[in-house]
């Protein structure tokens, strides 16, 4: 039943033209969404008592970080359906959702940094938390490296697959670092069962944030797919087209 | 599911499972050295897993709560000494508690205050107190306005120095 429905998608030329169609959308509501939460969370939300306006790293840190993880698990299952039911554009997104992942864990990293230095008191500290984030980090930068490594495609998005499920492990001990061991990280804020240990007047901002990032990652995703399905399908009757087309528009 | 993509299916699922054990396994063993720090009543009793003491003259880090009332500050210089006990939530403090004293020559995070969760790297030095080269101040997952801290009763004030404490050449 899904398979069937699902199926067209698995042609590029219908991908492309549909990640065409979701991109502008994505922009708009990304734009939105980070005016809004980002005026919000930096001029407006309460300061916090203890950390005064230093918290707000808060709303750059913890968005960054939660989407280089999100990034991280489409990239595995895309990797995963890639190898197993060999859907070469499974492979063109994986290869489109590495490097912007690797930004993503990037500002986690040096947003964290910028923030413990006054609050912790260091840079950086070998704590499982941010070890974990690095190999993250690690594991992005593989991924990438072996999708540009080969000049066979079907090769390289193999290779890049492998090991981005092996990286897979990663994740859960990122999350559960800071309760299966003693951290100088602090626990989770926001993505606690329950209610968020931080009052909603702090909260709400975060979640436009956090939503507004969600959307310009979708939004990156889908112009690097596009370029990707391209590069890959260049000798397509239909790209040719594509270009022609464009070629008629744009001539003077 | 054709039986072409169900083995691969299989084999990489297996593969993912396997190394996840393996992982798993490892991080266990490796469980101690993982842990940033020590807590105080580990240094009395051993680490809870492994019943492993520190003993003198050992570099380790020690986590805890700054017990309220235990800081002294040498008014002439940047000497600092505190009492650490476990960390405990809610927050709550026992004179029985297990406590190791903290001495430290430096400047203090601007979080450190009474009651706030510390992480000290130094020396362990007459099996319960700990010559500290670094302070770093942990913080908690939570987070609160001023206003309302304020209702509570919370009040957060940074350390502050005198001239005669930051001269160097004292």
């Amino acid at each position: 039943m899904m398979w069937k429905w699902l199926h067209p998608y698995a042609n590029p030329e219908i991908s492309y033209h549909f990640a065409g169609k979701i991109l502008p959308w994505c922009t708009r509501l990304a734009v939105t969404f980070l005016s809004v939460g980002l005026v919000w969370a930096l001029l407006f939300a309460p300061a916090d008592y203890q950390q005064g306006d230093t918290f707000r790293i808060f709303y750059l840190h913890v968005p960054a970080a939660m989407l280089s993880m999100g990034i991280y698990l489409g990239m595995a299952i895309a990797a995963l359906s890639s190898l197993v039911w060999q859907l070469k554009l499974a492979d063109a997104s994986a290869a489109a959702m590495a490097p912007i992942g690797a930004t993503f864990t990037f500002i986690a990293l040096v947003t964290g940094a910028a923030w413990g230095k006054p609050m912790w008191g260091t840079w950086w500290i070998w704590d499982a938390r941010l070890t974990s984030e690095l190999i993250l980090l690690f594991l992005y930068l593989g991924v990438i490296a072996l999708h540009n490594a080969f000049e066979d495609k079907s090769l390289a998005g193999k290779a890049a697959g492998i090991l981005a499920l092996v990286g897979v492990i990663n994740l859960p001990i990122i999350k559960y670092s800071v309760e299966w061991w003693n951290t100088l990280h602090q626990g989770a804020t926001v993505s606690k069962l329950g209610k968020p240990a931080m009052t909603a007047d702090m909260f709400w901002p975060f979640l436009i944030c956090f939503l507004g990032f969600a959307f310009l990652v979708t939004a990156l995703i889908c112009i690097r797919f596009r370029t990707e399905v391209l590069n890959r399908n260049s000798m397509r009757p239909w790209v040719r087209e594509l270009v022609a087309k464009e070629e008629n528009t744009h001539a003077v | 599911m054709n039986p072409r993509r169900k083995k691969r299916l299989t084999i990489v699922s297996s593969i993912i499972i396997g190394l996840a054990v393996v992982a798993g396994f490892v991080l266990y063993a490796l469980s101690q050295n993982i842990d940033l720090f020590y807590k105080p009543s580990e240094i009395y009793n051993g680490k809870e897993d492994t019943g492993i003491k520190a003993i003198n003259g050992q570099r380790l880090r020690i986590g805890g709560l700054v017990v309220p009332g235990s800081v002294h500050r040498d008014p002439e210089s940047l000497n600092v000494s505190f009492k650490l006990a476990d960390m405990r939530m809610p927050i709550s403090f026992s004179e029985s508690d297990p406590m190791v004293t903290v001495t430290y020559e430096g400047i203090l995070p601007d979080l450190f205050r009474e009651g706030q969760g510390i992480v000290a790297n130094g020396t362990l030095v007459h099996g319960n107190t700990i010559e500290a080269s670094e302070v770093l101040a942990k913080h908690d997952e939570n987070y609160m306005p001023k206003e309302l801290a304020d209702e509570k009763g919370e009040k957060h004030v940074k350390p502050d120095y005198s001239k005669a404490q930051l001269d160097p050449n004292n």
